[in-house]
């Protein structure tokens, strides 16, 4: 109990923070909208077949988001030297992890929950599949790419070319995850997989969460607390 | 003065002994075995492509082992920590190069037979992600600070190896182009018998060749680590003598 209330207060302090800014949430939604729009030029998005590519166009843009927030996502703690202080805090290591993860989930939901209906109206997509499913995916999708986000976002803190060096870990990381998400999402908007499939991929997505989550809330503090 | 001269003595011998076993490798797989009825002299590339392939899979369990253990030695002994490092920096190298010699020997075949040098096959995916890996590995090391890099390129290891068997998983479903596994797959598998000397000696003189680069980069990276300890080390005892 005493645990969950520790990543409550990281967490409200993280959104009150971002309520008074909005720096992350407008820089994200504006990404990744010249993303989707960049993409819009270089295919022909009228075609039928833009709804095989959709969901492919859709992850990477919000990849390339969640990346360029990340890249930010610590700057706020070393201002200031909070993170020494929170180092020093006699608060669980982990609970700042997850604090910051859930934070940033919450960021990108809001950023797709503004994206989905723009990438409908550009792609001019209708849904064939299990229009509920998508509910499933994209959280877990977004999961998978926040958790394993702001842990290398946290490594990278004191190396050279952080912003570099972030893409250059996450992506190799997250490719099953990604396969995942763009399967499954392509497979729902087209119609073309079959159920089972699609069930394949969803629960392979939850393993890859619960495998990775389990991965960084051990190895955070020794990340942290790095000399 | 006995020990290294001894290391030294034993170093050169493997040397030699891994290069005598690659020539008779060499000459077994080049003008030995009968040319491949189906492939022609491609085939050859065979006892190239699949000890570099083997031995790219063996490496990374030499790292995440080793960078196990540095984590563990971490605060409790620190310079057998360093020594697990520097095991963990070689076998993550070595690994790079054997999965390149893969990508590359594997693409020579490929346009060779298939007539593409590049499919999206699993085997062909799961081993460049592991490339990727163990790149993104080295650049890590190269771009953080001195004092750090051992701790976070240790815990990118374990990420690296938890990664490897959920992409072999993940993408086993899609179509495959690449030939069924010759060992221990259906029944057909397994060598044909005028193949197998062929096959034996590349794969011992390639393992042995493995062996020989790490042990040779290992005893540099711990030169250059044992250099790094004195040069702290004057460095704080002339700041003692400048303070009086």
């Amino acid at each position: 109990m005493k645990y969950i209330g520790h990543i409550l207060a990281h967490l409200r302090k993280d959104l009150r923070i971002e309520w008074r800014s909005r720096d992350s949430i407008n820089g994200m939604l504006f990404f990744s909208l010249l993303v989707v729009v960049v993409f819009s030029l270089a295919f022909d998005p009228t075609a039928a077949v833009s709804r095989q590519i959709s969901g492919g166009i859709l992850w990477v843009a919000l990849l390339f988001a969640t990346v360029t927030a990340l890249n930010q996502a610590w700057t706020r703690e070393q201002n200031h030297q909070v993170l020494e202080a929170q180092r020093m805090a006699p608060a669980p290591a982990s609970a700042l992890f997850l604090g910051k993860a859930i934070a940033n989930m919450l960021f990108v939901l809001v950023v797709e929950a503004i994206l989905a209906p723009v990438f409908i109206i550009f792609y001019n997509l209708h849904v064939l599949g299990n229009a509920w499913l998508l509910a499933l995916i994209l959280p877990l999708g977004t999961w998978a790419l926040v958790v394993n986000g702001t842990f290398f976002a946290v490594l990278g803190l004191r190396t050279r070319n952080r912003e570099l060096l972030l893409p250059l870990l996450l992506l190799p990381i997250s490719l099953p995850a990604l396969l995942g998400m763009v399967e499954a999402t392509t497979g729902v908007l087209t119609a073309q997989l079959d159920p089972l499939e699609i069930n394949t991929w969803i629960t392979q997505l939850a393993g890859y969460d619960l495998v990775f989550t389990i991965v960084c809330v051990l190895l955070f503090e020794t990340v942290l607390n790095a000399e | 003065m006995s020990r290294p001269a001894i290391l030294r003595t034993v170093a050169w011998l493997w040397f030699l002994a891994s290069i005598v076993v690659l020539v008779i490798g060499f000459r077994e797989a080049i003008f030995l075995v009968p040319t491949d009825a189906a492939q022609g002299d491609a085939g050859r590339i065979f006892y190239y492509h699949v000890p570099s392939s083997m031995l790219s899979l063996i490496f990374p369990y030499i790292n995440f082992l080793a960078s196990l253990a540095y984590l563990y030695w971490r605060r409790r002994d620190p310079l057998k920590a360093l020594t697990s490092d520097a095991l963990a920096l070689t076998a993550a190298e070595v690994t790079v190069v054997y999965a390149s010699i893969c990508l590359i020997t594997g693409s020579i075949w490929g346009r060779a037979t298939w007539g593409i040098w590049w499919t999206w096959d699993p085997r062909l995916t799961s081993m460049l992600l592991l490339w990727l890996l163990y790149v993104s590995y080295l650049m890590l090391r190269r771009f953080s600070s001195a004092g750090q890099s051992q701790t976070l390129a240790a815990v990118l290891s374990v990420f690296a190896a938890v990664d490897v068997p959920i992409v072999y998983m993940s993408i086993r479903w899609w179509r495959t182009q690449h030939p069924a596994p010759v060992f221990g797959g259906g029944p057909d598998s397994g060598l044909d018998p005028s193949m197998m000397p062929a096959f034996v000696w590349n794969i011992a003189g390639w393992a042995m060749w493995g062996i020989f680069i790490m042990c040779f980069r290992f005893a540099l990276e711990r030169r250059r680590q044992l250099a790094e300890q004195e040069a702290a080390l004057s460095a704080i005892e002339a700041s003692l003598e400048t303070a009086q």
